[in-house]
């Protein structure tokens, strides 16, 4: 067993864990977030994507271990003071989920691919999406959320 | 308060979503209790082998591990095997299936042990120190080599491999033929597919052994037929057995099934009297969860000189599997009156034999059986097209049957509503054909590299299973109702209780404005419960688009049962007769004297406290429907397709894809759309990406998601959605279906573009899915073999 520390949606976590424990199912299992999920075994379909030190990983492809000591940021830290963040609004309004099984993680690979390119055209999110699987939408309503909350992202900064 | 809004047809946002946007879905991978112990399961890695010595000795001895169980070991606790609900003909070939493999694996993924646990880890490591004695025999894998003469035998127990032949016939198909001036001879192949929800199965078993009570969570479709089946398999009494499906992530058919891993967990809660949980990892899916497709069809349309259709043959070998699941017989069946699609004919005869092989048993993937005769059916039509020298569009409408009501289809139905060529010309207009047209010219004259290619698919379905007496004919094993109960709460609002289980089809939302507009109150006053066998206890679940055309009339039914009998209290109370009174937006007002009035929530009270009600009237305002209604439904449309290919590479792109849809009248177009798009993605997937492969030993080669491409977001178009509106006469609401249409629609729509772009160089074949390399091939021989 090995003692790690780290942040989650800003709460101080600390911990015994196996080497081999996955960062996905300590948040699941011992942090008891359950909203980020495992969709495959292979880091392909990305449901399990999550924010660490800012940059987006599947969590189901880091150690516990490797996020000793970071800051990690899961679907649960998404709203802040109980306000969704435009892409939950997004995702809500334009239709972006219908099982919602994949959404967790197409939220927080969202959240990383505006905080890199915020004003992306279509076929830029629709290829910065491609490491996130979702059976039932055919991706056009994600695409359009994605779409709709980087306008409103911009539209917000530009005022603030 | 009562309101006037009217919300069927209207957008409002879906009720599911706030949860699963925050990440407060419950999913069965999140539902964790006291004391729980975790499965895993030891399979097998041949597709064809005799169990020899089981070795359990190391595992037992592993951390944490309480059980290892063999199927010996477990022999004794299965009532019956695993349940098959469709015995398609009296003389089906029906193997023993037990949860647990006995004596001999059949296929990649067969179980042949379960380790039980304290945690995920140490079951997983358990199974991984069972060692077991396998001596591989011969597999076979593929439909013709399972027919072949000296074939392997998947089942020792019959003769051969073939598990049924099921026939139809209607008219004189002979005598079309004789007929005939053009005779259109066809062979397609249905790669097997595998469905992919993102959600794993999963099962959680807590028991309450004092009482003989078992609570099952599942990633499941069909928790009512489950509580059935699960009792009759499991040797419990049926009203012991409490099935929850929770939020369950996407389908697809794949959680239509009664699973061996549900019930293997069921009977070790019952033996270890402590709760048990299992989860699929996503490999483990691939294998042990049910495929779709896998077909050789032959198919022939006889014509006159024309091209008007006299006759139709289809004759269909389908890929069972290596056992019969719920519903893997039928599967194919389900499209055995559709290989003559939305065109007229005076004959058709279908044959489907099913076959045995050391593979995962396929069973319903979304249309089930329906996207298989449509493929045939268009690619024919286009054959057709080709050999009487008309273009797909003409060909189409001198075929079509006739708009009208209850339209005989040369497959022996009845469709409830038709209107076809309207259709087609809508679609028609948005794609602009004749310029599409004129730009596939203009590049083929400038012997440009990237060629264009247009695909139609008009097809049609059946859907809304359906008349539980047209299910009984076809030996179907349950009903086709589906049942709601409403109860007007005393402080105004609505509970819908509902027997469709949704799993991302948006049913809160959807029965939350059916509900709120018959009953005349707010969509935030419905609230709709789902799901759970406890609360709603009479249900035939989500499948086959039936869940709005079956079970949403029900909502609508017994919302007009509760208006009935508010009625009668607020006509009591206001001192009238009911004749008297109309009801709108929600109020009961006297007519003439529209100022005396009671709101249904004020009659929601009185009849709670029934301090004063009509003589001989109940107590209370529930009340409850069953729907089974007299027809299938039969959503229609058109898709058309428009493919670059770059010769070069070999590499298709589909560059637009319009889809007019008619799914009879829309409760909600954002989900109506949403429905499409999702089918769309999936029938394009099977057009152009997915196909699983074994290998002649019987291993599975595309065996994840890295060798399985599930497409992303960047293989995948927009596509341009419209409808038309011809409402459906087997309901009174006139609403079809439209989970599966897209899909039905879009696989041939996709190949009949790619070989439009490649028709100028003689190709008028490929089979699916027409990857890079099969398309490069194909330009390539037919150049004479220049690249």
């Amino acid at each position: 067993m090995t003692r790690i520390s780290l942040s989650i949606n800003g709460v101080s976590h600390e911990a015994d864990v196996e080497p081999r424990t996955l960062l996905v199912y300590f948040l699941r299992e011992c942090a008891g977030l359950t909203g980020t999920h495992v969709g495959c075994d292979t880091t392909s379909c990305g449901a399990c994507t999550v924010l660490m030190d800012g940059q987006t990983v599947k969590a189901c492809n880091v150690l516990a271990v490797q996020a000793d000591g970071s800051e990690v940021t899961t679907v649960e830290g998404l709203a802040t003071n109980g306000d969704w963040h435009p892409l939950q609004t997004a995702f809500h309004e334009e239709h972006g989920l219908q099982c919602g099984f994949c959404t967790p993680g197409m939220l927080m690979a969202s959240v990383g691919i505006l905080a890199e390119n915020p004003d992306p055209s279509e076929s830029e999110v629709r290829h910065a999406l491609e490491g996130n699987l979702c059976r039932c939408t055919g991706y056009q309503n994600i695409v359009n959320a994605v779409l709709a909350a980087a306008e409103q992202l911009r539209s917000s900064a530009a005022q603030g | 308060m009562a309101t006037a809004e009217k919300y069927v047809g209207g957008g409002v946002l879906r009720k599911e979503d706030p949860k699963l946007v925050t990440g407060q879905g419950t999913f069965v991978e999140s539902i964790t209790l006291p004391g729980m112990l975790h499965v895993a399961f030891v399979r097998s890695p041949y597709g064809a082998a005799t169990i020899g010595a089981v070795d359990t000795v190391a595992a037992a001895e592993s951390p944490g591990v309480v059980a290892v169980l063999t199927g010996e070991d477990l022999a004794g606790e299965w009532a019956a095997g695993l349940p098959m609900a469709w015995p398609v003909t009296d003389d089906i070939r029906i193997p023993d299936h037990w949860p647990v493999a006995k004596d001999a694996v059949r296929y990649v993924g067969d179980a042949v042990a379960v380790v039980v646990a304290r945690t995920r880890e140490q079951a997983a490591d358990g199974a991984d120190l069972v060692s077991v004695d396998y001596e591989e025999r011969p597999a076979v894998v593929d439909i013709e080599s399972a027919r072949a003469d000296g074939a392997p035998r998947v089942h020792d127990q019959f003769e051969d491999n073939d598990c049924y032949t099921w026939a139809l016939t209607n008219g004189d198909v002979d005598a079309a033929f004789t007929k005939a001036d053009i005779v259109v001879t066809e062979r397609y192949t249905q790669p097997r597919l595998i469905p992919n929800a993102i959600e794993p199965r999963g099962v959680v078993v807590q028991p309450v052994p004092a009482a003989g009570d078992y609570t099952i969570w599942s990633a499941t479709q069909i928790p009512h037929i489950a509580k059935v089946l699960f009792a009759l398999t499991a040797g419990i009494p049926e009203a012991k057995v409490r099935v929850i499906a929770p939020d369950v992530g996407g389908g697809f058919g794949s959680k239509l099934n009664i699973y061996a891993e549900e019930i293997v967990c069921l009977v070790l809660a019952r033996r270890l009297g402590a709760p048990v949980k299992w989860v699929a990892t996503r490999s483990e899916g691939y294998v042990a969860t049910v495929h779709g497709r896998d077909q050789i069809q032959e198919m022939e349309i006889a014509a006159d000189t024309d091209g008007r259709i006299l006759g139709y043959r289809a004759k269909i070998l389908a890929n069972m599997g290596a056992y019969l699941q719920l519903i893997t017989p039928g599967t194919p069946l389900l499209g055995a009156f559709l290989f003559c699609g939305s065109y007229g004919g005076e004959a058709y005869h279908f044959e489907c034999t099913g076959v045995f092989t050391n593979t995962t048993p396929t069973d319903a993937y979304r249309g089930a059986g329906r996207p298989e005769a449509t493929y045939a059916i268009e690619r024919a039509i286009d054959a057709l097209a080709r050999a009487v020298g008309v273009d797909p569009v003409e060909i189409r409408k001198r075929n079509f049957l006739p708009t009208g009501e209850m339209v005989p289809s040369p497959g022996g139905l009845a469709f409830d509503t038709t209107d076809y060529e309207q259709n087609l010309d809508r679609a028609l207009e948005i794609v602009d054909y004749d310029s599409v047209r004129a730009e596939q010219r203009a590049r083929r004259e400038s012997g440009d590299s990237k060629i264009i290619g247009v695909g139609l698919s008009t097809y049609v379905e059946m859907c809304g299973l359906a008349p539980s007496q047209v299910l009984g004919s076809l030996n179907y094993g349950a009903g086709g109702w589906d049942a709601a109960t409403v109860r007007m709460l005393p402080t105004g609002q609505a509970e819908v209780v509902t027997g469709s289980s949704p799993h991302g089809q948006g049913h809160v939302t959807s029965w939350s404005q059916i509900a709120a507009d018959a009953l005349g109150i707010g969509f935030d006053d419905v609230t709709v419960l789902h799901g759970d066998t406890q609360v709603a206890p009479h249900g035939m679940n989500t499948c086959g688009s039936r869940s709005l055309s079956v079970g949403g009339i029900a909502v609508h039914n017994a919302c007009g049962r509760v208006v009935d009998k508010a009625s009668r209290i607020a006509a009591h109370l206001l001192e009238v007769a009911p004749d008297d009174l109309e009801f709108e937006g929600g109020t009961f007002s006297v007519k003439g004297v529209p100022d005396r009035q009671a709101t249904i929530q004020e009659v929601a009270y009185a009849a709670w406290t029934a301090h004063s009600l009509p003589e001989g009237e109940e107590p209370g305002l529930t009340e409850h429907h069953v729907f089974d209604p007299p027809n299938f439904t039969f959503p229609f449309g058109s898709h058309i397709c428009v493919v670059e290919i770059d010769t070069e590479t070999g590499e298709v792109e589909i560059v637009r894809y319009v889809a007019v849809d008619d799914c009879g009248n829309v409760v909600n177009p954002q989900i109506v759309d949403g429905q499409v798009h999702g089918g769309v993605a999936q029938g394009i997937a099977a057009a152009l990406f997915e196909e699983a492969t074994y290998a002649e030993d019987g291993t599975l080669q595309t065996s994840s998601m890295l060798n399985y491409l599930v497409p992303s977001a960047a293989e995948l178009p927009s596509f341009e959605l419209d409808r038309t509106v011809t409402p459906s006469n087997s309901n009174p609401m006139g609403v079809k279906g439209i989970g599966e249409a897209g899909t039905i629609a879009s696989t041939p729509a996709v190949m009949n573009a790619v070989l439009d772009a490649l028709s100028h160089f003689g190709i008028t074949d490929m089979s699916i899915p027409a990857t890079p390399e099969k398309v490069w091939t194909a330009i390539r021989d037919a150049k004479g073999g220049a690249a």
